[in-house]
């Protein structure tokens, strides 16, 4: 354990992408900054009395599979059996000068969730995982989230990890 | 993304978002989420550091058995191991203010072009 270390700063450490990408685009010449989705209250399930050791957990991702049918990007479920080796992340605002995706372990945490579950962590997770496109369009988003919504109930899943790259 | 978990939650279905962008997701407002103070791009862990991975998943689940109400926030102790990237990433300065003005002058003409010729999506490169 290294000994705490005090490293003054003037501006907050922590980045914002709303600021970030407010002022990139402006510099583009874009002169309407996008509004981000913002809300007074927040639903919450409680875990309850759920007992983790029998849930069987599904994830959400932005990324998605390889392949033609893909290229429009619609909401998806797809088989977590076998993990796909890669997955397709370049259309989305990510950091590529700082890291790569070659590693879906780093925003799919499938692998680790089969692990889990061997070990009796939790249940079997669900036998699909479910990508959600990150458009610009709250209303695109919202008609995903019905779809994965009804995906989530016909695989019978109890919680869900939602993992935005 | 958050819009989605809220959804979900409205259903009856607990979440947890792991996310790098905290400022994105709180402000949408999610009931829990996991906060790795990473580079967009691998918020469930460094690539190739499985034992990272996994904790990032454990922790998932602890808050989303332990949380007791909505808009809790869970960062991890987790460091990148340098803060280059934090000012590198969508940087604008004086030195680049040409060049996204340009691009952005490029990329609307090439979405004009593509409205006139009746595209709706010009698809990608891969996928």
């Amino acid at each position: 354990m290294s000994a705490a270390q005090n490293t003054p700063q003037t501006h907050r450490r922590v980045v914002s992408y709303i600021d970030k990408s407010r002022e990139y685009y402006a510099a583009n010449g874009y002169d309407q900054p996008y509004r981000w989705a913002s809300y007074d209250t927040v639903p919450f399930e409680p875990w309850g009395d759920r007992d983790l050791s029998q849930a069987r957990i599904g994830v959400v991702t932005t990324t998605y599979p390889k392949g033609d049918e893909f290229k429009s990007k619609p909401a998806y479920a797809y088989a977590a059996d076998p993990i796909p080796e890669s997955m397709y992340t370049s259309y989305l605002s990510w950091d590529k000068d700082a890291t790569h995706t070659d590693d879906v372990g780093s925003f799919l945490p499938l692998a680790v969730l089969e692990q889990l579950a061997d070990e009796g962590v939790t249940g079997r997770p669900s036998p699909r995982f479910y990508g959600a496109f990150t458009a610009y369009s709250q209303r695109r988003t919202a008609e995903d989230a019905a779809e994965i919504l009804a995906w989530a109930r016909e695989d019978q899943v109890d919680a869900m990890l939602l993992v935005a790259l | 993304m958050s819009l989605v978990a809220r959804h979900l939650e409205e259903a009856g279905i607990p979440t947890v978002v792991i996310g790098s962008a905290q400022d994105i997701v709180e402000t949408c407002g999610v009931s829990r989420m996991i906060f790795v103070d990473y580079p967009l791009g691998n918020p469930c862990g460094k690539p190739g550091d499985t034992a990272e991975q996994r904790f990032v998943a454990e922790e998932a689940l602890r808050l989303l058995t332990t949380a007791v109400g909505p808009r809790m926030t869970y960062r991890l102790p987790l460091e990148w191991g340098s803060d280059d990237w934090r000012p590198n990433y969508m940087h604008v300065g004086a030195d680049n203010l040409a060049d996204l003005q340009a691009a952005g002058e490029a990329r609307r003409a090439s979405q004009a072009a593509a409205r006139e010729a009746g595209v709706t999506w010009q698809g990608d490169d891969e996928g």
